[in-house]
């Protein structure tokens, strides 16, 4: 400490060591939080389904997404990203995940809602499978931190299927 | 050394005192920022704190304060003893 600089720097090293292990301790103390969140997917309408001229299946459908974020949020987070996806298979697929839908909440007030809305991206089947096909909606949700480790999680809902006929 | 109030260096003393108040200050008061933060919620505060708290410490230890040279040292005259011992005619005494 003989000098000027020499405090100014051991301060400098110092506070930012202690700031690391702040954000450390706040990252952890995410793990405190135990998130139960609820979510609903109506289909409300197939407008189309038909078959492209490439040999794909496209569908076009309205839905009604609603859930309840905000036991996700703690003080260490930024933003949530949340989406929808139709999870199907296909016999040269097992898993087929498509997403129809998906939406950033940045707060916890925002963190309520139900939206209708027609699918934002293209439901496209690589392939003919579509017609009378079961398939899941699945909400996703990544919460993103403010520092530390970002966390996902997912809830499926079963039970939706689609036309046997194109119309 | 001198009548100056903030000479160059701090003396001995001085310098420990420096180094504990600095980590001593800021350890404490990040516990307390992230105690408040965490309870009102906000991690805004907290960074807010702490970077007061940061900004407070460093303006009472880096800077050479009067009291951190309250232990002044006696260093010896220019020349060493046998220089001063010369000087028989001056006023000075030897410090030796």
């Amino acid at each position: 400490m003989h000098s000027f600089g020499y405090r100014a720097n051991a301060l400098l090293t110092f506070s930012v060591t202690i700031l690391a292990l702040m954000c450390a301790i706040a990252s952890l103390s995410d793990n405190l939080n135990s998130p139960s969140p609820t979510a609903q997917v109506q289909v409300l309408n197939i407008n189309r389904f038909q078959k492209k001229t490439d040999g794909d299946d496209e569908v076009s459908m309205s839905l009604n997404v609603s859930a309840n974020l905000e036991s996700l949020f703690t003080w260490n987070t930024k933003q949530v990203f949340v989406f929808v996806a139709a999870e199907y298979d296909t016999p040269k697929n097992s898993l087929n995940q498509v997403s129809l839908w998906d939406g950033i909440i940045p707060s916890k007030e925002q963190a309520k809602f139900s939206i209708h809305t027609t699918n934002k991206y293209r439901f496209i089947d690589e392939g003919s499978n579509l017609r009378g096909k079961e398939f899941n909606l699945t909400m996703h949700w990544h919460v993103m931190p403010k520092t530390g480790k970002m966390s996902a999680d997912k809830l499926v809902m079963t039970g939706y299927r689609l036309p046997v006929a194109y119309r | 050394m001198g009548d100056r109030s903030m000479g160059c260096l701090m003396d001995w003393q001085g310098q420990m005192l420096a180094e504990q108040l600095m980590q001593i200050m800021i350890s404490s008061f990040a516990v307390m920022a992230f105690l408040g933060g965490y309870a009102l919620d906000s991690f805004e505060i907290m960074l807010l704190v702490y970077a007061g708290v940061v900004v407070l410490t460093s303006v009472i230890t880096v800077f050479n304060w009067p009291f951190f040279n309250s232990h002044p040292l006696n260093w010896l005259p220019q020349g060493g003893c046998e220089a001063s011992k010369a000087r028989v005619l001056s006023e000075h005494k030897p410090k030796c």
